[in-house]
């Protein structure tokens, strides 16, 4: 099994903690994930709104160039990067037509694409191919007594359900309760954080994050579990705008990318946690596990 | 005044249904039942001069025009939870894309939205680097809509740079990689 890391532009940089968790934990279970030698932006929901055809040949460039490594799979751990990437190879793959335009865009840069590479999240490949008991047998520091808001948002399981329900997803949930974080109920899990719109319509995205705090403040969470850069970032990095409207900042409910959860668990050093990166200070949430 | 688009209606609801019918399972959208499901499903609607269940009535009545000058797709976060649940099977997100698209090339950008200036933004900047460094798309959108709604932001970029978040440099593809976007660029937007 060839599998290789494609990390995408936010782990470069808002992602970090991410990013340094996600890599961390991969090395300590076992898994090489080698990056993807010269990746580039999947394209993102931007190329998607301005030329279909563009998007799916830009995402199917770092698909060519694994095939070209001969990869089975590409593993991304931003659900951004993820639903593109899945896109392509999936458009590609059901629609001759479709494949057979991708390819010949591949083909002005003298690449192909076969169709011989999976996507998948990093999270389906810890839940679904190393296992949560392999997970807990490697458990350091046990997470008993956090409570954690298991929090998946849109594009980890939607459109694509490949290893999760699209509307009640229970993989991270059990991958919190293999290091026995306690899992609060949390209905809200797979609804929109508001994605870009926190950018351009902060009016409509600022209430939509905020229902999705107070949701987690309400179940009794100390932290919000994530899987997604883009979503830690809407979660953590816009409470003065909701403070503003809707009078509650949320101050001690920080958030973090499930690996750096994971990290803990696995007794990892503290910089590989990467809980230091935090725009909410990871004390006291995380005192006790730290 | 919504903003004359250099295309008849009827014209741009061909273009729009052969760009829907190029993508896989694009007929679905002729099966739509007007059931609401979509619009009942999405976190954004309420913020939406039409809903997704009006864009399609619209389709059919001949005021697609209409939607191309609202604020519609570009209030879609691309959340997929229309396309989970739409009976009929249409995907909806993909629609929405074909509008933006549709909006993109005939240059219409309704009033108060800064939507289609992000998506700009975010693409001349994978133009320049093959990546995406969020301070310069960040400072190619904001100096492109409202410098003073990025000095707003200019506290959380401080608090990301602290803490090792924000990189002011940007990572690139090789130059290798970047001939490579470009030729698949003119191809893919050629054909």
């Amino acid at each position: 099994m060839a599998r290789f890391f494609y990390p995408g532009c936010a782990l470069e940089q808002s992602g970090k903690p991410y990013a340094v968790s996600a890599l961390a934990v991969a090395r300590a279970l076992g898994l090489e994930l080698p990056e993807l030698r010269d990746w580039n932006c999947c394209g993102a929901t931007a190329y998607m709104g301005t030329h279909e055809l563009w998007g799916l040949a830009l995402a199917a460039r770092n698909l060519a160039m694994a095939e070209q490594l001969g990869a089975d799979e590409l593993v991304t751990v931003c659900s951004g990067c993820y639903v593109v990437l899945n896109k392509a190879a999936k458009y590609t793959a059901t629609d001759p037509a479709l494949g057979e335009q991708v390819n010949e865009a591949l083909g002005s840069a003298g690449l192909a694409y076969r169709g011989g590479v999976r996507v998948r999240h990093l999270l389906d490949v810890i839940v679904n191919d190393i296992r949560p008991e392999a997970v807990q047998a490697r458990m350091k520091t046990s997470l008993a007594g956090l409570k954690v808001a298991p929090y998946y948002g849109c594009q980890i399981g939607r459109p694509f359900d490949d290893f999760d329900d699209p509307e009640r997803p229970t993989t991270l949930d059990s991958l919190l309760q293999a290091v026995e974080a306690e899992v609060v109920p949390y209905p809200l899990k797979s609804r929109c954080c508001g994605g870009m719109l926190m950018t351009t319509s902060t009016e409509v995205a600022v209430p939509l994050v905020y229902q999705l705090l107070e949701c987690a403040a309400q179940a009794g969470a100390d932290c919000i579990a994530t899987a997604c850069p883009l979503c830690t970032m809407n979660l953590e990095g816009y409470r003065k705008q909701i403070a503003a409207r809707h009078g509650r900042s949320f101050a001690g409910l920080p958030v973090y990318a499930f690996t750096q959860l994971l990290a803990l668990a696995l007794g990892l050093p503290r910089a590989e946690t990467g809980v230091d990166m935090g725009l909410i200070p990871a004390e006291p949430a995380l005192t006790a596990y730290l | 005044m919504a903003k004359r688009i250099g295309a008849t209606s009827r014209q741009l609801a061909d273009e729009f249904m052969e760009a829907v019918l190029s993508l896989p399972d694009g007929e679905k959208v002729k099966q739509c039942i007007q059931c609401g499901t979509c619009s009942g499903a999405c976190p954004t609607s309420h913020a939406m001069d039409y809903t997704p269940r009006e864009i399609i009535a619209a389709l059919r009545a001949g005021m697609l025009d209409r939607v191309l000058n609202s604020n519609t797709m570009w209030m879609c976060s691309s959340c997929y939870g229309c396309t989970v649940r739409c009976p009929s099977g249409i995907k909806l997100t993909d629609v929405m894309y074909e509008l933006k698209s549709l909006a993109t090339k005939h240059g219409v950008r309704p009033k108060g939205v800064s939507t289609p200036a992000l998506q700009a933004a975010f693409v001349a900047e994978v133009e320049a680097h093959g990546r995406n460094a969020e301070v310069g798309l960040m400072r190619r959108f904001f100096l492109g809509t409202n410098p003073f709604d990025g000095l707003r932001n200019l506290g959380l970029a401080l608090a990301m740079k602290q803490r090792g978040r924000l990189s002011l440099g940007s990572s690139s593809v090789s130059p290798e990689g970047q001939r490579q976007l470009k030729a698949i660029a003119e191809k893919a937007r050629g054909g």
